[in-house]
């Protein structure tokens, strides 16, 4: 039976920048997964229900607004309140050191800055993505 | 997966994705779901979109979803794209034209790749239908890769096929009449806002009447601007009549028949490939045939011959 890893790959709030969510969108379908793309400007419930209906393992998200305490908390809050908590959440973005930890307690496992390289992001995926 | 088909049968939209993902990854316990789901099926409508790449596909669906959501039908939508033959990844974008769509829970998108199939659809489409029709959707989507000749599978699942094209393919549309030109029950021509509509509208009516003969349903071609909403009401108009030419003229159960066929077909191809390849027994008798070949102490189609023998004792 063939299994292949499905990941969301989402722009939450105002931020219109997407060249680095394209480039790992890119990266991830390289390595062999299948990557969704929903575009941007989506609020949390939208990435919510995507993430239910593409049945993904994986939501990552990008944001280089700033506003990620706020957005990426809404998505991992709303998932739960789904039962979804077993889809892995990983974010990205200009993301201040000390907002990491507060970010994985509230269930985003993986925090991506600038500079991360590709390889650790499909290697964090492959290593903590269920089952 | 009994539960988990009853579940879907209810409408839970989860239930319908897991099960969908059960499909895509050939769960061998799927039978088990699919025969609940099978008994639940076959109400819906089956629309199927084909089209050049870039001809405005997803847009395009996106604004005949809301047309039937408008008339009061809930929507199943397939959007399949390519999987890379190298990496066996895929980039699925369809739902940025739907984004639209994402919070209607009258809607179910599901965004799939090809995982190796040719011919402009994927192996699980079949199950994946069944799943939506089954969950109670009353109009299923179907969009198919953007194709170039030979990627005409849609007929073979679709109630009413839509071949979308755009302006200024100009004489390019002589070179591509023998295949996807072939399986319209509709065509489309989008972006009708760009210059060279008229053209194009015209080399697809006259290659039409080439082939028309008299008494005949004649394929109609309708211009629509999808990003600007226009044409759009014709266009679900033309899908609703001729869903009640088929229907009237007593060939939607052979277009049924035809599906199931292929259904069946991509079943039992599934099932002997994954018997053939996979399993360990006959893998090392594939493996020793191949060698064979290679010796030339046999050919392929003796070594085939052998392995077919193998399966049916």
């Amino acid at each position: 039976m063939e299994r292949k890893i499905r990941v969301l790959v989402a722009k939450p709030g105002l931020d219109g920048h997407d060249r680095g969510a394209k480039v790992v969108a890119r990266a991830l379908r390289d390595s062999g997964m299948e990557v969704i793309y929903t575009g941007l400007h989506q609020t949390a419930e939208m990435i919510v229900n995507s993430a239910l209906q593409e049945d993904v393992d994986v939501v990552g998200l990008s944001l280089l607004s700033g506003a990620h305490m706020t957005l990426f908390r809404d998505v991992t809050d709303l998932l739960k309140e789904k039962g979804m908590d077993d889809v892995l959440v990983v974010g990205g973005g200009i993301i201040p050191e000390e907002d990491v930890t507060p970010l994985k307690e509230a269930g985003i496992r993986g925090v991506f800055g600038p500079g991360t390289p590709l390889e650790d992001i499909i290697e964090f995926i492959k290593g903590n993505v269920k089952g | 997966m009994k539960d988990l088909a009853e579940r879907a049968v209810n409408g839970d939209d989860r239930a319908v994705a897991r099960l969908i993902t059960h499909a895509e990854n050939c769960h061998p316990d799927l039978y088990e779901a699919m025969r609940i789901i099978h008994r639940h099926g076959g109400r819906a409508q089956v629309i199927g979109i084909t089209g050049v790449m870039g001809a405005g596909k997803s847009t395009l669906i996106a604004e005949i979803a809301l047309e039937y959501r408008k008339r009061g039908k809930t929507v199943g939508i397939i959007a399949i794209d390519p999987t890379s033959p190298f990496t066996g990844g895929a980039l699925l974008g369809d739902r940025i034209r739907m984004s639209r769509l994402t919070m209607d829970p009258g809607i179910f998108i599901r965004s799939m790749g090809t995982r190796g199939m040719l011919g402009g659809l994927t192996g699980a489409v079949y199950d994946v239908m069944e799943i939506m029709d089954a969950s109670g959707k009353d109009v299923i989507i179907v969009e198919t890769v953007g194709v170039g000749q030979a990627e005409v599978d849609i007929i073979k699942i679709a109630d009413t096929t839509l071949v979308v094209l755009v302006p200024g393919l100009g004489d390019s549309i002589q070179t591509i009449k023998a295949g996807l030109m072939e399986i319209a029950d509709i065509f489309v021509v989008n972006k009708a806002d760009v210059p060279g509509i008229e053209r194009t509208m015209a080399e697809i009516e006259s290659m039409i009447d080439l082939g028309h003969r008299p008494g005949v349903r004649k394929t109609p071609v309708l211009a629509t601007a999808a990003k600007e909403c226009k044409g759009i009401t014709e266009l679900v108009d033309a899908i609703e009549e001729h869903r009640e030419f088929i229907v009237g003229s007593g060939s939607l159960p052979d277009r049924r028949r035809k599906r199931y066929e292929a259904e069946l077909v991509e079943i039992i191809r599934k099932r002997l490939m994954t018997m053939i390849f996979d399993e360990k027994v006959f893998r090392e008798k594939v493996e020793s045939l191949i060698g064979r070949i290679e010796g030339k102490e046999t050919d392929p189609y003796s070594a085939a011959e052998e392995i077919l023998d193998g399966l049916l004792k």
